[in-house]
């Protein structure tokens, strides 16, 4: 068994000179303090039996997404796993249509038949949740190969947990685009964690970005636990890849402070308690808006006020997918095949026989 | 007889087998430190330790390959997929490998390796994470298949998968594991492969089934029987070898069959069965043969439309009802 390396996450300190950009950065935190809020209103609703299936939160986790799809511009896209809600409130969907998801409602963006893990729209470039760990990679490829086939300036960005950087689908995926020079950001989410097995004991090389050597694919390690390292890290890449110099690996360092899943507690078998609470010093939002005061950019008020708006979005959330209906029976042979039924013979289980 | 669950069944056939033979040892995702994502592996890496007990990274086709090369030369793994929807990443070692090499190298290499894990549907998890795969396994020669549907089976059968020489899937119904039942104590109680069994005895119709689905039989049965309905229920059990003989007696006997399975339809177990039965059985047939199947279409997330694409108790009883011309 590979020994237990040594912390290799520095404690959060945002980077950069914020106060160039006061808008982006209040825009930023307050994303992530809506992607928190959101996912608390989640778990309620999940405790009371509103939301079923697998749902797994992202929080602590905030940064990433925040500060990697704030870098993207217009017409780039994003696609990632089932750890999923941030990334599609990031990319601008409506709060209504990911919470109606959860409960399995008709006003879904996947009208009911995705739920948490698989989540999509198509307006907002937002190429959705995957639920087979390391099967999105080459399907981001596959975007990556679009974009440049039609000779556009856009930019694919792609997430996995660090556990999915194991799976061949991800070496396969690495080697075509660098040989290819494609317009693809690979972000690692590397929370430390597939399930209960710590990286240390699932992998051999513990530094990911030195995968990508392999693949002469450049690489960069990113704090995970700052939305300004996010930012700027994903920024240098996705401007190489809109100039044409091919993809980058990008490993973000971060941490869970919740179970896998709604089913799985925060602490006990694989990890103690205190190493969850001493990774929770260094939360995200606290320290970034610790460091936005300092910097005279948002006041405690202001971020008062900030916060109560979005636990309200998210209420407001909650409620519209609590008074949205059920999809209707019928709905369960749409949207299989792209064509219509014309003949009535495409589906075999005769069951409207 | 001690009444324990599926999951302590199995864990108690895994146990007794590694006990048994050094060579059997224990390997995918989640099986040690995690004690199982399904616990069914609870406490063995305390017991056998971690040679015998391995966690793995999250490469199926990496862990499956290396348990086949292993069993090749000697061991007798068990590998476990968390759950056999992502078997189908390992799929090419088990199908171009395990399951060919024995004929492939003229019967040099015996390939004595055990997947097991969870199958099918289990409380909206949507398409990626509900299918019952059992007929695509089925599909390739070379292969055994065997389907518990009780604690008992689940021993019994599982414990007959490791001692075999062949690869052997065993699929374990994920809303299973909390199910009780009576289950031999004794180390060398196993079920053979190719035995199905009736799990209930009638006389005017057979449910042919497999799985977890001898439950929803079963259930059918019961309701039937307050219409005056004696439905048979034939627990398949091993699909791998198939229990002929014993299809071709229940049909003998009542003339009639609804065959039931959780996966779908199309090149699925009961399409097999059924054309097994018009092909040597016909003239006992007094009705056209039905099934209930899954819906044809990916597992929905929603609660409504995943109950209206499962098969249910409601269906069953329906389609009895049409072979009896009620
Ligand atoms: C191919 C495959 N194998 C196993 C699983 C079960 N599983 C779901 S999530 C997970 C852990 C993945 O960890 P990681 O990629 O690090 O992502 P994280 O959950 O930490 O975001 C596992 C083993 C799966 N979904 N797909």
């Amino acid at each position: 068994m590979a020994k237990k390396k040594a912390d290799p996450m520095p404690a959060a300190q945002p980077s950069g000179d914020a106060s160039a950009q006061r808008d982006d950065n209040r825009e930023m935190l307050r994303s992530m303090l809506l992607q928190r809020r959101f996912e608390e209103r989640t778990a309620e609703a999940y405790a009371i039996g509103k939301i079923g299936g697998f749902c797994h939160l992202y929080i602590g986790q905030e940064a990433v997404a925040t500060g990697a799809i704030h870098a993207l511009q217009q017409g780039d896209y994003v696609m990632t796993a089932y750890r999923e809600h941030a990334h599609a409130l990031q990319c601008g969907m409506d709060p209504g249509s990911i919470m109606a998801e959860l409960y399995g409602k008709a006003t879904g963006c996947s009208k009911g038949k995705g739920g948490s893990m698989h989540m999509f729209s198509a307006e907002r470039n937002y190429l959705g949740g995957h639920g087979i760990v390391g099967g999105q990679i080459p399907l981001a490829l596959g975007v990556a190969w679009k974009i440049k086939y039609r000779g556009e300036q856009r930019v694919m960005q792609v997430y996995m947990g660090e556990a999915a950087v194991n799976q061949g689908a991800f070496h396969e995926s690495l080697n075509m685009a660098a040989l290819w020079k494609l317009p693809l950001v690979l972000i690692v989410e590397n929370n430390r964690f597939g399930m209960g097995t710590a990286w240390e004991r699932a992998s051999s090389l513990y530094d990911i970005a030195q995968k990508a050597s392999a693949y002469a694919m450049p690489s960069a390690v990113a704090d995970g636990m700052d939305p300004l390292d996010m930012y700027r890290v994903t920024k240098e890449a996705a401007d190489r890849a809109r100039s044409g110099e091919g993809p980058t690996l990008i490993e973000a360092r971060t941490y869970r402070f919740v179970g896998h899943s709604m089913s799985d507690p925060v602490s006990g078998v694989y990890r103690t308690k205190e190493d969850v609470e001493r990774e929770k010093l260094k939360d995200p939002i606290r320290i970034y808006a610790d460091f936005l005061a300092k910097q005279g950019i948002l006041s405690q008020e202001e971020l008062e006020k900030m916060d109560a708006e979005v636990r309200e979005i998210s209420e407001k959330a909650a409620q519209f997918a609590e008074d949205s209906p059920d999809p209707e029976v019928g709905e369960l042979y749409k949207d299989v095949y792209a064509q219509e039924d014309v003949n009535g013979r495409l589906y075999f289980d005769m069951r409207n026989r | 007889m001690a009444v324990i669950t599926y999951r302590e069944a199995l864990n108690q056939a895994l146990a007794e087998e590694m006990e048994r033979d050094p060579d059997v040892f224990l390997m995918g995702e989640e099986v040690g430190v995690y004690n199982g994502a399904y616990k069914v592996s609870k406490g063995l890496l305390d017991r056998f330790g971690e040679m015998r007990v391995v966690d793995t990274p999250i490469t199926e086709l990496g862990f499956t390959g290396l348990g086949v090369g292993a069993a090749m030369t000697g061991l007798r793994p068990v590998i476990e997929f968390m759950t056999y929807n992502f078997s189908l990443l390992a799929l090419d070692q088990v199908v171009h490998s395990a399951a060919k090499l024995l004929s492939m190298s003229g019967g040099q290499f015996k390939i004595p390796i055990t997947f097991r894990g969870p199958t099918g549907a289990a409380l909206q998890l949507a398409a990626q994470h509900s299918q019952a795969l059992e007929a695509m396994y089925a599909h390739f020669p070379g292969m055994k298949i065997v389907v518990p549907g009780t604690p008992a089976d689940a021993k019994g059968l599982l414990k007959a998968a490791i001692r075999d020489d062949d690869p052997v899937a065993v699929f374990e119904g994920e809303m299973l594991y909390n199910l009780k039942g009576e289950v031999p104590e004794d180390d060398d109680f196993v079920i053979p492969l190719g035995v199905a069994e009736v799990k209930r005895e009638g006389r005017d119709v057979s449910i042919i089934t497999h799985g977890k689905m001898v439950h929803v039989a079963l259930q059918a049965a019961a309701q039937l029987e307050k219409d005056g309905v004696s439905a048979e229920v034939l627990d398949l059990r091993s699909l791998r070898p198939l229990d002929v003989d014993a299809i071709l007696a229940t049909v003998a006997k009542t003339n009639r069959v609804v065959l039931v399975e959780e996966g779908w339809a199309f090149g699925g177990i009961t399409a097999t069965v059924a054309a097994l039965i018009q092909e040597e059985a016909f003239d006992h047939l007094d009705a056209p043969i039905l099934r209930v199947t899954q819906a044809d279409v990916p597992m929905p997330y929603a609660k409504g439309l995943e109950k209206a694409a499962k098969p249910s108790v409601e269906l069953v009883v329906e389609k009895v009802n049409r072979v009896l011309y009620r």
